[in-house]
């Protein structure tokens, strides 16, 4: 059905008019050009099309666009502030977490939603708080390296 | 290029190292200043008969510009090996610029020098070397120009970041890009250099956020599904159930109801074009097509009876002594078979292309490993010339041999030109699993004899359908037979090159028949294997492992066990260490760590192959203990992440790379080779941890509790 609907996306207010039983992921990649959320496997088992929907991590191939009426939506482009990257994006260029970097995108999102849900996650809490993110190249114990030193960062210690 | 041809390199003399004698740098080429290298005399490289634009025997090529940036044209493509970056590092390195200063051109077939395709471990051994010796030519050319220009002899100047500067007055120096300004200058790489020691490498190893990992951290790498096209329309196909599927009947009415839709039949391809990926899914999902199922001659049950009842004997790999002699003389003789069911490639990124038609010339961007073959594959199908058709660079999310094989990039550009709009196919999970060119099941018997002393004196191995890599004997055996069984259109789907293709299964098989030998006779596996092994480099290798595991006989701790596998590829010697717990009454398994040895040459980049290494590891857990694909002949039934697991976040293991840094030796492959030991390794930790030998990958827990003694 054509409704028109209004969200934030990225700190931007937005109205769009669609068949509000459309895929947000879609949606997103070719309504708004937003190609930084990717598509791996369409029923919520990768976390490669992971965004922030009031701060939580969804994965967006299985969420219709009138779920996000209202809301606030953050994708991948949406992360850094200008110039300034967000302390996880930091973290996974130190740590070089990111091989073919397809899957990136879903890792960083779903990482921070984990580290604004719990700043200081102990090893165990990372592992299954991303455990729903996969990664085909193997980069998990960068990835996981890369959460604990965004934590550090996050909550006052040393910046990259 | 086609599967079996792929096949043939994959399984052919990857493994052969390289021998740097036979290095020559050749011919020439003109504009700017160019150095020329090429890779073509190692033999891999396949000339391209038809390939009349670039008929030139190089490879690479590297050109500094008058405005001093560094471009870099290679055929290789990045699927997250890292080359952008390792092979930027190695020739700023060498050629004394600043990272930043170098553009690499990659994978575009109008751009780019020949390339057979990125596989086999090969982009390091091969062209770095060459990339390096590229890089030393042109910095002594700059120096020769600057010599000219400064008026002071050659041996008083020296390169530094972009600049020729004097020696004893630094204020004397004059810029890379001044020297080439209104120079055409063509060298070609003829002479072998003298390469800058790894001690002294202030680039190369060191870890640096380059330009395209900025872009994969932020969303702004491009993939070839994030290309986007005025006037673009997204395809979505209505599939058979199962592979050898013929099309019986169609009915679009319901599809073509829909608003803005265009449905396209093509052969067996039935396929809907919609300006919305939504909307394209949608009316796909409304086609009622109707196909023929073809008879079911094997599945994942019966499978591994299936391909011996049908292999037939087509080469023998090695041959020696006499078997019945060995046989003989042996203590004990022991026989086993092994098995290892298809694996999927399940790169996160699906097989996905955009394309479009600029006038008769067909303009595509592909996930593919291989752009000029599949510039080939696609000016075959249209019976036109290769140059109309050209295949842009884009990124790949991963590879791992699945995107030799490009169906995608000729569907999509079917379906752009007979809409004569441009189209984008991104293939969904289901297709993916459908369509992917499955690493194949494989089955391996091995029958040998063992001296109480501890001496292997017979091995009569026979292989179905793993082919011959990395199969050679490396444990001295005296008598020994090697034969490969195999049978065109023996499996019921695609199947191809997956990393490592072959080795990971027969290295699993050969290393569990190892251990059950050392067992009977009751010896360590790892003495065991230090008594048999014929080969310095991987007896090194072996003892490298032993030290950075701190590896004992003793069992470490209840139901716990460590395994260890010996394997060989892609020139590389390595040797892996696995400890793992198995909860005895689930039959799970919990890998602990472990550690991976590697002897590949000199490392020329310790950082780049510790992260390939790693990835080999953690990948390797998947196929050795999680992944199979369940099938019912054509039909596959395995079709996304829900019922395929591989390694995740909380199953992976603590992973510790070592090398012998052979300065001495050229460099071999990185991007494969460990991975060969997962399976063994771990069946035999299993072994040691529970009593349990199970002789099938993957090590799934009822088949640990069902061989539990």
């Amino acid at each position: 059905m054509m409704e028109k609907i209004r969200f934030t996306l990225n700190g931007k207010p937005v109205e769009l008019e669609t068949d509000t039983s459309q895929i947000l992921l879609w949606v997103l990649r070719t309504g708004f050009g937003l190609t930084g959320t990717k598509f791996g496997c369409g029923i919520g088992f990768c976390g490669a099309c992971t965004i922030l929907v009031d701060g939580v991590a969804q994965r967006s191939c299985g969420m219709a666009v009138k779920e996000i009426e209202g809301k606030k939506v953050v994708t991948i482009e949406g992360l850094a502030e200008g110039e300034k990257l967000h302390p996880v994006q930091k973290a996974f260029l130190h740590h070089e977490a990111q091989q073919c970097g397809f899957c990136t995108p879903g890792q960083i999102m779903n990482a921070v939603a984990l580290l604004k849900a719990d700043p200081k996650p102990s090893r165990k809490r990372i592992i299954e708080g991303m455990n729903g993110n996969l990664c085909r190249c193997g980069a998990y114990n960068r990835i996981i390296a890369a959460v604990e030193t965004a934590s550090k960062e996050i909550n006052g210690g040393t910046k990259l | 290029m086609n599967t079996e041809e792929i096949n043939e390199i994959y399984f052919g003399d990857v493994d052969l190292p390289v021998n740097p004698g036979r290095r020559e740098f050749i011919k020439k080429l003109g504009a700017g200043l160019f150095i020329i290298f090429t890779v073509k005399p190692f033999g891999l490289i396949a000339e391209e008969e038809e390939d009349k634009v670039k008929r030139e025997d190089f490879n690479l090529f590297l050109r500094i510009r008058e405005d001093g940036r560094v471009e870099c044209y290679t055929g290789k493509i990045e699927m997250g090996q890292g080359i952008t970056t390792s092979l930027a590092q190695v020739l700023a390195e060498e050629l004394e610029v600043e990272l930043n200063s170098i553009d690499m051109i990659m994978g575009d077939t109008d751009l780019c020098p020949y390339d057979a395709g990125t596989w086999g471990s090969l982009t390091t051994r091969l062209f770095d070397p060459v990339l390096r010796a590229a890089a030393i030519e042109a910095r002594m050319e700059l120096i020769k120009l600057a010599s000219a220009e400064l008026k002071i002899s050659e041996d008083q100047l020296k390169a530094e970041n972009g600049f020729v500067v004097a020696v004893k007055d630094k204020t004397l120096k004059v810029s890379y890009g001044s020297l080439t300004k209104g120079k055409r200058i063509v060298k070609t790489v003829r002479r072998a250099p003298v390469f800058k020691k790894p001690a002294d490498f202030k680039k190369v190893g060191k870890m640096i956020s380059a330009t395209n990992a900025i872009l994969k951290v932020t969303g702004k790498a491009k993939y070839s599904g994030d290309i986007q096209l005025p006037g673009m329309l997204y395809a979505a196909i209505s599939r058979p159930p199962a592979h050898g599927s013929k099309l019986l009947s169609v009915d679009k009415s319901k599809a073509e109801a829909i608003p803005g839709v265009k449905v396209m039949v093509i052969e067996n391809l039935v396929a809907v074009l919609h300006a919305n990926p939504n909307m394209a899914a949608n009316a796909a999902a409304a086609i009622k097509a109707e196909w023929s199922k073809p008879e079911v001659l094997a599945t994942d049950k019966t499978i591994f009876k299936y391909l011996v009842e049908q292999g037939k004997e087509t080469r023998v790999v090695e041959e020696k002594g006499n078997l019945e002699l060995g046989f003989a003389d042996a203590d004990f003789i022991l026989d086993a078979e092994y098995h290892d069911g298809y694996k999927a490639h399940a790169s996160i990124e699906t097989h996905t292309a955009t394309a479009y038609f600029e006038g008769d010339r067909l303009i595509i961007w592909a996930s593919t490993q291989t752009p000029f073959g599949t510039r080939k594959d696609l000016a075959t199908k249209f019976n036109v010339p290769l140059e109309k058709v050209l295949v842009k660079p884009i990124l790949l999310g991963g590879g791992f041999g699945g995107k030799t094989s490009n169906d995608q990039a000729i569907e999509v550009a079917l379906l752009a030109k007979e809409s004569g709009t441009p189209v984008q196919l991104a293939w969904t999970r289901e297709e993916e699993f459908m369509y992917d060119k499955f690493r194949h099941a494989a089955v391996m018997q091995i029958k040998a004899g063992v001296k109480k002393s501890g001496k292997i004196v017979a091995w009569k191995y026979n292989i179905y359908c793993a082919g011959n890599r990395g199969v050679n004997d490396f444990y001295g055996i005296p008598n020994l037979r090697v034969a490969l069984y195999d049978k065109k259109g023996i499996h019921p789907f695609g199947t191809g090159a997956w990393r490592a293709p072959g080795n990971n299964t027969t290295t699993f098989a050969r290393e569990s028949h190892i251990d059950v030998l050392a067992d009977k006779i009751g010896m360590d596996p790892l003495a065991f294997r230090l008594a048999n092994v014929s080969n310095s480099k991987l007896e090194r290798t072996l003892r490298l492992a032993e030290k950075t595991f701190k590896y004992t006989s003793a069992k470490p701790g209840k139901n716990r066990g460590c395994g260890i596998a010996l394997g060989f590829d892609a020139g590389t010697y390595v040797a892996v260490i696995a400890e793992v717990e198995v909860n005895p009454s689930t039959g799970v398994v919990k890998v602990l760590r472990v550690v991976c040895a590697q002897d590949m040459g000199q490392v020329v980049n310790p950082h780049g192959a510790t992260v390939q290494a790693e990835g080999c590891i953690t990948m390797g857990l998947g196929y050795a203990l999680y992944e199979d694909i369940a099938f019912n002949w054509g039909e596959v039934i395995t079709r996304n992440f829900d019922n395929y697991e591989f390694t995740r976040f909380s199953t992976t293991a603590p992973v510790e790379v070592a090398f012998i840094d052979d300065m001495n030796a050229p460099p071999q492959g990185g991007g494969e080779p460990a991975i060969i030991c997962v399976g063994g390794a771990i069946a035999n930790a299993v072994f040691h941890a529970s009593g349990a030998r199970v002789n099938q990958m993957p090590v799934i827990p009822e088949l640990i509790l069902a061989n539990h003694k």
